[in-house]
């Protein structure tokens, strides 16, 4: 049965991954199992070490596997040829990185437009949907802003507008809230969680932050490149 | 993304000026040092150009340069003037004479002796006078050029410091060559020389006279070929016939040239000086546009995530170096231009040909492409995972 037809955006069975060659090797991903639904917001935690950059890399179509089958948004992203995929992932995936990564010396706009602008968008559209997306995050008015003028919290929200700027289907979050204090955090997770369930989107989170937990849908827990154990949080505080 | 990445460029700006500086600083270096050299051989041929009445040079087979002392018999010229195709020849003297200004004082000079019939060989642009006026008794022309600093005369008054005032010569004035009179009928145009010795043009009779007696005194034989004549053909036919040197105007500046950068360390000083500007710029603005592209690692591994091509990002790069090098060469050959202009020609021998800021240009695009490729391979090579390593 398809992941579609399922209605899973994600659906990976027994993924594989080694890095190095011999006495080197090092195994990331020992059989690691993942399904999320479209519109919930699953998050992945364990140790460091145990795999989870390495399984959201597969699932965001930026590393090939060595074993395993998957399906991302209906597609197994390593079936795609390279230009394709790289294509894909610029539609359907949005990113949002710890460190925010927003190019310091363009202002809020012009950062969200990124993605747009790599799409072929032309600049006036770009620059209207960038305007629209930082109204959604909450930064009215701070569109000429440099990322350096912007608190850490900001930062991140103009990261989340740069992420859901092409509507992706599907949203990968790498310690969004490790740069933030525990308000911002949480207000940043609030965001994300709000603009996942309205819009259907997946959204795959790393985390270490338990603040955040009560986010998630799902709590996937990883270790030694396996998924051990899937937990619904206790969301009395949600 | 081009205005982005021309952003991204602009906006770093300690290191957009470091990348800037280099350009600019090897730019500069490379064409003014390059402009100097240029300037520096054309003088050693300015007295070529300054006589272009001559179609051919007749010379002793063994001279090295126009400046060269290698005189010939008398009896060449009327050999000269026996080969096919020649329209007429004439003598040229040319040689370094002392000089003995009014208030005693004593220079050197070149004594450049034309042909007393038709006076080919003279100045081609009068100051003042004419160079017909050379048919006087005693005349000679002087150039221009070294009248301020060498050629002064008194003027019996003294200034303040009790220090006798002086003034360059002018017409009229009288000085001695070898001790023999000679009266200034005119003022002359020329283009600077190698040597930096004043120019005194007269007759050739009257050079003679100026000269100390020795068998041989012709300098060189001036040529004109006839009408449909080829000059190449009818050097060659001199040589074959005379046993002399004959070459056209442009191929014995060539000599000349040639003599001073083979002799001389002249290309070897200005090499260095233009290979460094070269390795600065590798070092300095190369350096820095790596280290600037390594910074923006971060921001080309997410928007390569983000699905940018890998095609994409080298065009951004690619643009960023093309701005940088473009802004950078500007700035080295407007600064590397303004000291040519601002500078007294007489004092500075610079001569910018188009084929310097070309040069300079393809330097400056070797710095820009070379730190380009070495950035654009980390790009290449970047993996957009990278991006979730904090």
């Amino acid at each position: 049965m398809s992941a579609v037809a399922t209605n899973l955006a994600i659906d990976a069975t027994g993924l594989t991954k080694a890095y190095g060659k011999d006495d080197d090797r090092v195994v990331a991903l020992a059989g690691a199992d993942l399904q999320v639904p479209y519109g919930e917001l699953v998050m992945l935690v364990g140790p460091s070490g145990c795999g989870k950059t390495t399984l959201i890399s597969i699932l965001a179509g930026l590393l090939t596997r060595d074993g395993g089958s998957c399906s991302v948004l209906g597609v197994d992203p390593q079936a795609l040829p390279n230009g394709v995929r790289t294509a894909w992932r610029g539609r359907h995936v949005g990113f949002v990185f710890q460190q925010f990564n927003l190019v310091p010396t363009i202002t809020a706009q012009e950062n969200v437009a990124i993605p747009l602008l790599i799409q072929g968008a032309s600049r006036r559209e770009a620059m209207s949907r960038a305007h629209e997306m930082l109204r959604r995050v909450g930064l009215s008015g701070r569109e000429r802003s440099l990322p350096p003028q912007m608190s850490g919290g900001q930062q991140q929200r103009v990261a989340i507008a740069r992420a859901l700027a092409p509507d992706p289907r599907l949203l990968v979050c790498d310690e969004p809230t490790s740069a933030l204090d525990g308000a911002t955090g949480q207000s940043v997770m609030e965001l994300v969680a709000r603009v996942a369930r309205e819009d259907g989107h997946a959204v795959v989170v790393i985390t270490h932050d338990e603040r955040i937990f009560r986010f998630a849908d799902r709590i996937a827990h990883m270790d030694d490149g396996r998924v051990t154990r899937t937990d619904v949080p206790a969301k009395e505080h949600a | 993304m081009f205005r982005i990445s021309i952003k991204m460029l602009f906006g770093d700006g300690a290191r957009f000026y470091g990348i800037l500086l280099g350009l600019a600083f090897a730019s500069l270096l490379i064409a003014q040092q390059s402009s100097i050299f240029v300037g520096l051989m054309s003088r050693t041929s300015a007295f070529i150009r300054d006589t272009p009445q001559a179609d051919i040079w007749v010379t002793d087979p063994d001279l090295l340069s126009v400046d060269d002392a290698k005189a010939l018999r008398d009896a060449d010229l009327q050999r000269v003037r026996g080969v096919p195709g020649v329209a007429w020849a004439v003598p040229l003297f040319k040689g370094l004479l002392g000089v003995r200004l009014d208030d005693g004082r004593r220079t050197v000079c070149e004594v450049i002796g034309i042909d007393d019939a038709t006076l080919i060989g003279g100045p081609h642009t009068m100051l003042e006078g004419k160079l017909e006026d050379l048919r006087q008794a005693d005349a000679v022309i002087v150039s221009h050029r070294r009248l301020a600093r060498e050629l002064r005369m008194a003027t019996g008054e003294r200034g303040p410091d009790g220090k006798s005032i002086d003034r360059p010569m002018r017409v009229g004035d009288e000085m001695e060559l070898n001790e023999r009179r000679a009266r200034v009928v005119g003022i002359c145009v020329n283009e600077e020389s190698f040597q930096y010795v004043p120019q005194v043009y007269t007759t050739y009779s009257r050079a003679l006279q100026f000269q100390p007696a020795v068998r041989r005194v012709m300098s060189m034989v001036l040529v004109k070929a006839e009408p449909g004549i080829n000059p190449a053909d009818l050097a060659r036919r001199i040589e074959e016939r005379t046993g002399l040197s004959a070459l056209a105007a442009s191929p014995f500046q060539w000599k000349t040239i040639g003599f001073w950068m083979r002799e001389t360390g002249i290309p070897i000083n200005f090499g260095i000086a233009i290979a460094l500007g070269f390795f600065v710029g590798v070092a300095i603005a190369g350096q820095m546009f790596y280290n600037f592209t390594l910074e923006n690692l971060k921001y080309f591994g997410a928007m390569k995530a983000m699905g940018a091509s890998s095609w994409l990002l080298l065009r951004m790069v690619a643009l960023q170096g093309a701005v940088a090098g473009a802004i950078g060469l500007g700035l080295g050959l407007g600064i590397a231009s303004a000291i040519g202009l601002l500078n007294n020609p007489d004092h500075l021998a610079f001569v910018m040909t188009w084929h310097i800021p070309v040069i300079t240009a393809g330097a400056v695009l070797v710095i820009v492409v070379g730190a380009s490729l070495i950035s654009m391979i980390r790009v290449i090579r970047l993996d957009p995972k990278s991006v979730f390593q904090g």
